[in-house]
């Protein structure tokens, strides 16, 4: 597995909230915000069976980033990084298959484990698919600002 | 149905120059999507959105690229809140000196302050039901949402409402011990049957409403509204409501039938034939008595007079009194003002689907004279029962829950529009039907009590 920068996995540890994009099937490149989860290999998020379109667009072209840019998400960290890769649906089981990632997630949104216990008042929004993202390239601006080219970190060599 | 509202170019410009940056995307010559934070400068007259192009990439003009704004708020030890996104799609047009300029040409977004995470999820559920078609398809087997046994059948037959049918049964069964009948099977089986009856009431009602469009219409559900939507959400088919509305309402008339035989009376078979008709009529076609405005008065009828004298006759062996009827005005007037005020979120779906309720055809103001005139109604009929004799005096400690009934009056107005901000003033409306029913109960508890401790102390104005 390649490894990411180190300040990239900082901000990855830290963010509440990146934009991941994926690419429409007329090339139009569509961003959804939503919590990245890293377990120091992969990049996971989730997605609700009920905003799913997201996981139509991946079925259909694997290939995605997810940026990190909001310094409110991340504690005030000022660097900011883009993370271009491949990406997977998983959903052998909807239902309860990603809570493999909930300690992760109440990490960063300690209040999902008490709406979880009260799934039956929203019983769609807890069936849900895990993207794993498998990084190939990482753009990562160290003073956040895009006026500086990005430190570019190729990753595909490195893939397993 | 639209997931969000419709959001036009240059109302998504205008909410981008509300966010401190901006996330720049386009999908580079690998094909995989790049994103760059900048900052762009809004020109909403123009129609455009300009910045420094990114050193070191290429902003390509030769295909679409987008422009995002993205806000949270943290909220430490809980999450955050404040969600909010928009983006605008458009080409590059010819750089004007350094800078890049993107016309907006189409848009999307959500705001959480405008479209509300559960009206934005009820809206998605569509979205939903092609996920999982998609998902069985590709399996060759359904695949579908879950719920555990016990969170399915709590959210399919909406138990929590059982109160509507256990006050009116407790009190019918009370006011009987007052008159000395009391026979402990009957009233065992009475509860059961009368619960059986409201489950198959529950269910059925969420049947016939699927296959009306009334629940699906319906994109502001809340948890005393809008239907159990277990139908919606593809935890159960159709086909499956409809069988447990039908194993219900057997049940009830085996029940209704074993009663017949062991305490029989005219009284009670012709309160058994009405009040089966008005329950799978209350929905179910022909009769569809909710769909013509004439719910509120079935349910009425049905909690309150039949329910409690139901009760009543199945002690006394068939034996009537004015006195349950006129105990049973009360409870009804308020078991139909929980009907009533729930409807007030459900009257755009309503309408949408042909169902006249009160709401659906009234104005707000006019919605909120009559809960008024019928709360006013249900404390004058205790009162006036007192004052006649027939109701006894502790009868009016229901007065003490006026300031509960105050408060789901002050609540109306302000909430009206607000599905989720009304779900507090139901809870309390629940709760005063409850309450009232409760002490009611407790009233004829004392008198029982009084006639076996003090059997002078007069308790009726008579």
């Amino acid at each position: 597995m390649a490894t990411l920068p180190e300040p990239v996995e900082r901000l990855l540890d830290a963010a509440l909230v990146g934009e991941l994009t994926v690419v429409r099937d007329d090339g139009r490149p569509v961003t959804y915000p939503l919590i990245p989860l890293y377990d120091g290999q992969r990049i996971y998020l989730t997605s609700s069976a009920l905003f799913s379109r997201k996981l139509d667009h991946i079925r259909h072209n694997p290939r995605v980033a997810l940026s990190i840019t909001d310094p409110v998400s991340v504690d005030g960290r000022t660097d900011r990084a883009t993370i271009q890769g491949d990406a997977r649906v998983i959903e052998e089981d909807p239902h309860g298959g990603w809570e493999r990632l909930l300690p992760i997630w109440e990490a960063k949104e300690p209040a999902i484990v008490a709406f979880l216990k009260q799934r039956v008042a929203l019983p769609l929004f807890f069936e849900r698919a895990l993207i794993e993202i498998t990084p190939r390239r990482v753009l990562h601006w160290p003073d956040g600002d895009a006026a500086s080219a990005p430190e570019i970190v190729e990753l595909r060599a490195e893939a397993a | 149905m639209r997931r969000t509202p419709a959001l036009d170019p240059a109302a998504a410009l205008d909410k981008l120059g509300g966010y401190p940056h901006h996330v720049l995307t386009w999908v580079d010559d690998a094909g995989y999507p790049v994103s760059v934070a900048v900052v762009a400068t809004i020109d909403r007259d123009a129609g455009t959105a300009s910045f420094e192009p990114p050193a070191g990439l290429a902003v390509p003009d030769d295909r679409e690229v987008s422009l995002t704004g993205s806000h949270i708020r943290p909220q430490p030890g809980y999450g955050y809140d404040e969600r909010r996104h928009v983006t605008a799609w458009g080409r590059i047009a010819a750089p004007v000196g350094d800078r890049r300029t993107l016309r907006a040409e189409s848009a999307w977004g959500w705001d959480e302050q405008e479209l509300p995470f559960f009206e934005y999820s009820e809206r998605s559920v569509g979205q939903s039901r092609r996920y999982f078609d998609a998902l069985s398809a590709e399996r060759g087997t359904p695949v579908r949402p879950r719920l555990s046994l016990g969170w399915l059948t709590l959210r399919a037959t909406r138990l929590p409402f059982l109160s509507a049918t256990i006050v009116p049964v407790l009190l019918g069964i009370a006011i009987a011990a007052a008159h000395g009948f009391f026979d402990l099977w009957s009233v065992v089986l009475t509860v059961i049957g009368a619960s059986f009856v409201q489950l198959g009431v529950n269910t059925a009602n969420d049947v016939f409403d699927a296959a009306q469009g009334a629940d699906d219409a319906n994109v502001t559900p809340t948890k005393y509204s809008g239907g159990s939507r277990v139908i919606q959400y593809g935890l159960l088919s159709l086909r499956q409501m409809a069988t447990l509305a039908t194993a219900f309402y057997v049940a009830a008339a085996l029940i209704g039938l074993a009663l017949l035989a062991m305490r029989g009376s005219t009284a009670l078979l012709g309160i058994g034939v009405i009040g089966i008709v008005l329950s799978v009529g209350y929905t179910a076609p022909p009769l569809k008595l909710a769909y013509r405005g004439l719910g509120e008065i079935v349910v009425a009828i049905g909690f309150g007079p039949l329910m409690l004298l139901g009760a009543y006759v199945v002690q006394s062996g068939g034996a009537l009194s004015w006195e349950p009827f006129v105990a049973s005005i009360p409870v009804a007037l308020l078991v139909a003002l929980i009907l009533y005020v729930n409807e007030i979120p459900d009257r755009r779906g309503d309408a949408r689907a042909g169902k006249r309720t009160l709401p659906v055809r009234w104005s707000p103001g006019a919605v909120i004279r009559g809960y008024d005139a019928a709360v006013v109604a249900a404390y004058c009929a205790v009162v006036a029962g007192v004052i006649v004799g027939l109701l006894p005096v502790t009868a009016l400690l229901v007065l003490v829950t006026i300031p509960l009934a105050r408060r789901v009056h002050d609540g109306l107005r302000p909430n009206y529009d607000n599905p989720y901000g009304l779900m507090a003033i139901m809870g309390a409306n629940i709760r005063l039907h409850l309450v009232v029913g409760l002490l009611l109960l407790a009233a004829y508890l004392l008198v029982l009590v009084a006639g076996a401790l003090a059997p002078g102390v007069p308790l009726f104005l008579r």
